[in-house]
């Protein structure tokens, strides 16, 4: 099976084509967050590098998000147009998952980590068995003390890993011993890594109604929301 | 000639749209998700709904504009986007997904500026003739474009502050009307009397350019000065008055740039162009240019729409203007000002 993986969540962009387990292309970059111009013309090379054409993909996968809320739509939308066009298979994978997956091998509680910003973050808590994750606390929006309550009940060692620098340092005075830092080279998402954990999943039903994992309202709706708690919130837009 | 076909997308602000054209003046498909009801609750658009929006529809429009069509990719030549100016968040989905479809199918992608959409909406009732000149008036645009030629746009004027939409939902507002207000504005307009005197700014400047801010003060003032003195107003003249004063201004002014620019044609674009009292008032003041002919775009033409990317996709196709897979939204893309 031919696979497209991407990962455009945040600063890094991680592109890479696999043939089963075997990869055949992959390009990283950390430098530049243009992730709208730099998206295509990366895939177009490594395709071509790959010797494929786009008929010849079986299947795409997707850091769904969350993230940055630009980075995760960029590659959501490229993703499921892709999968439209060329009626292929899309499996969408938690960017945090996908962050995650650096340490696959680890015994240890892997901790991902997307700075929102103002002591928030985009996080959650996974371990693996066997190369297999479990999501030991979902994937979330969160602010850092009450994020440190409910690591502290796991009362095990902890691997921090992603955009870590202004969590760090207070992660360690609360939790001690228990807070591991990854590698920086680890902290970099890998759509390799992507790629062939999305060999394994079950492709979505329906690429239309595929959307980036947000994890939070816009502040617009949620306000809305809290004054009118009970509209159904589903029919906004209308085809003309 | 062979015939063309285009695949276009327009997602610049908060309709997302995708069409197919052939030969630059048949709508095959035209297909217009619009989160007009989304923006309601907030009495206006917000950038980040907008985008997420776009993102739940793009796929679903594609799918229907090409079952509508009964077109498939071997068919076409070329895939057009609006890639400026507009939303930046709203702009990235319809760039991308075009990018994506263009690289999946290995068509020519063809960069297209939303104001040039709007103009060669005309094109698909009939088609344009040069040189033209367009007044294009939306939310987001109040401009005059010079148009030598078919590819070549040159803005000779355009709004110093608000664009004349945007004042129009601001004034709506005060009226209690929710965005978008124009419509029923110009309803109001229609059963009211121009009372209020409101400014005709820049009116008699020796420039083509408009300025909408100080009208909506003057509006907003008389209305709350009123409230103070706890009278009422009526809500029709208001409308009327307010209405007068745009209307004053985008034709004197459109007035005298024909004057100075002699065309062909002139047209009128872009989602204020459905306006009746506007599109009366020009049909009134042209029959004093009988060279020239009005080309009013079609009302159900005139919110954004991919057919008019498309029309004027297929013009660009003709002159070999194509962007690479590297094409990124310009949110604040123009059109050179003449020299
Ligand atoms: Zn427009």
């Amino acid at each position: 099976m031919k696979v497209l993986s991407l990962d455009t969540s945040n600063q890094p962009l991680s592109v890479a084509i696999l043939d089963d387990n075997r990869l055949l292309a992959t390009t990283t970059i950390t430098t530049h967050k243009k992730h709208a111009e730099f998206l295509m013309p990366i895939i177009e090379d490594l395709m071509k590098k790959s010797k494929l054409k786009p008929q010849d993909l079986d299947r795409v996968v997707v850091a769904i998000g969350p993230g940055s809320y630009t980075g995760i739509r960029i590659a959501t939308t490229v993703a499921k147009t892709l999968a439209m066009t060329l009626n292929i298979e899309l499996v969408t994978v938690s960017s945090l998952l996908n962050l995650a997956l650096n340490f696959k091998d680890s015994q240890l509680l892997i901790n991902p980590i997307f700075d929102g910003r103002n002591e928030n973050m985009f996080t959650g808590l996974y371990k693996f068995h066997n190369g297999q994750p479990e999501n030991v606390i979902p994937d979330q929006h969160t602010d850092l003390s009450e994020w440190l309550n409910q690591l502290k009940a796991t009362n095990e060692k902890i691997i921090i890993l992603g955009e870590i620098d202004s969590f760090a340092q207070k992660m360690k005075e609360k939790l001690g011993q228990h807070i591991i830092l990854a590698d920086p080279l680890k902290s970099i998402p890998s759509a390799s890594e992507l790629g062939i954990y999305g060999l394994h999943q079950k492709p979505v039903k329906d690429v239309d109604s595929v959307v980036p994992r947000y994890l939070r309202l816009t502040k617009a709706e949620a306000d809305w929301r809290k004054l009118h708690p009970k509209e159904d919130t589903s029919n906004y837009v209308e085809k003309l | 000639m062979k015939d063309s076909l285009i695949l276009s997308f327009e997602t610049s602000c908060d309709e997302t749209s995708v069409a197919v054209i052939k030969n630059g003046n048949q709508i095959l498909s035209n297909i217009v998700a619009t989160q007009i009801k989304s923006h309601q609750r907030f009495g206006g658009v917000v950038p980040e709904v907008a985008s997420r929006h776009h993102i739940e529809q793009i796929t679903g429009c594609i799918r229907d504009a090409l079952n509508e069509s009964g077109m498939s990719y071997p068919d076409f030549d070329g895939v057009a986007v609006t890639y400026g100016p507009g939303l930046v968040g709203s702009l990235l989905i319809g760039v991308n997904a075009a990018k994506t479809v263009a690289w999946a199918h290995n068509l020519p992608l063809i960069p297209v500026n939303h104001i040039a959409g709007h103009i060669y909406g005309a094109n698909l009732v009939k088609q344009i003739e040069f040189p033209a000149m367009a007044l294009v008036v939306s939310g987001g645009h109040t401009e005059l474009v010079y148009m030598p030629k078919e590819d070549d746009f040159e803005i000779i004027g355009e709004t110093r502050d608000d664009a004349a939409g945007e004042a129009y939902d601001k004034i709506g507002r005060v009226l209690g009307i929710n965005y978008p207000a124009g419509k029923q504005v110009d309803q109001m307009a229609h059963l009211g009397k121009d009372v209020f005197h409101f400014p005709r700014a820049m009116d008699k400047e020796d420039n083509f350019d408009f300025s909408f801010s100080g009208l909506k003060s003057a509006f907003i003032n008389t209305v709350h000065h009123a409230d103070q003195i706890n009278t009422s107003l009526d809500k029709n003249d208001l409308a009327a008055s307010f209405q007068a004063a745009v209307v004053d201004v985008l034709s004197d002014k459109t007035v005298k740039a024909l004057k100075e620019f002699p065309v062909k044609q002139l047209i009128l674009g872009g989602g204020v162009a459905a306006n009746l009292g506007l599109r009366d008032r020009l049909k009134k003041d042209l029959t004093d240019f009988p060279e020239t002919e009005l080309m009013l775009v079609p009302i159900h033409l005139c919110g954004d729409n991919a057919a008019m990317i498309g029309a004027a996709g297929a013009m660009l196709l003709r002159h070999h203007v194509f962007a690479d897979a590297s094409l990124n939204a310009d949110p604040s893309l123009e059109f050179e000002y003449i020299s």
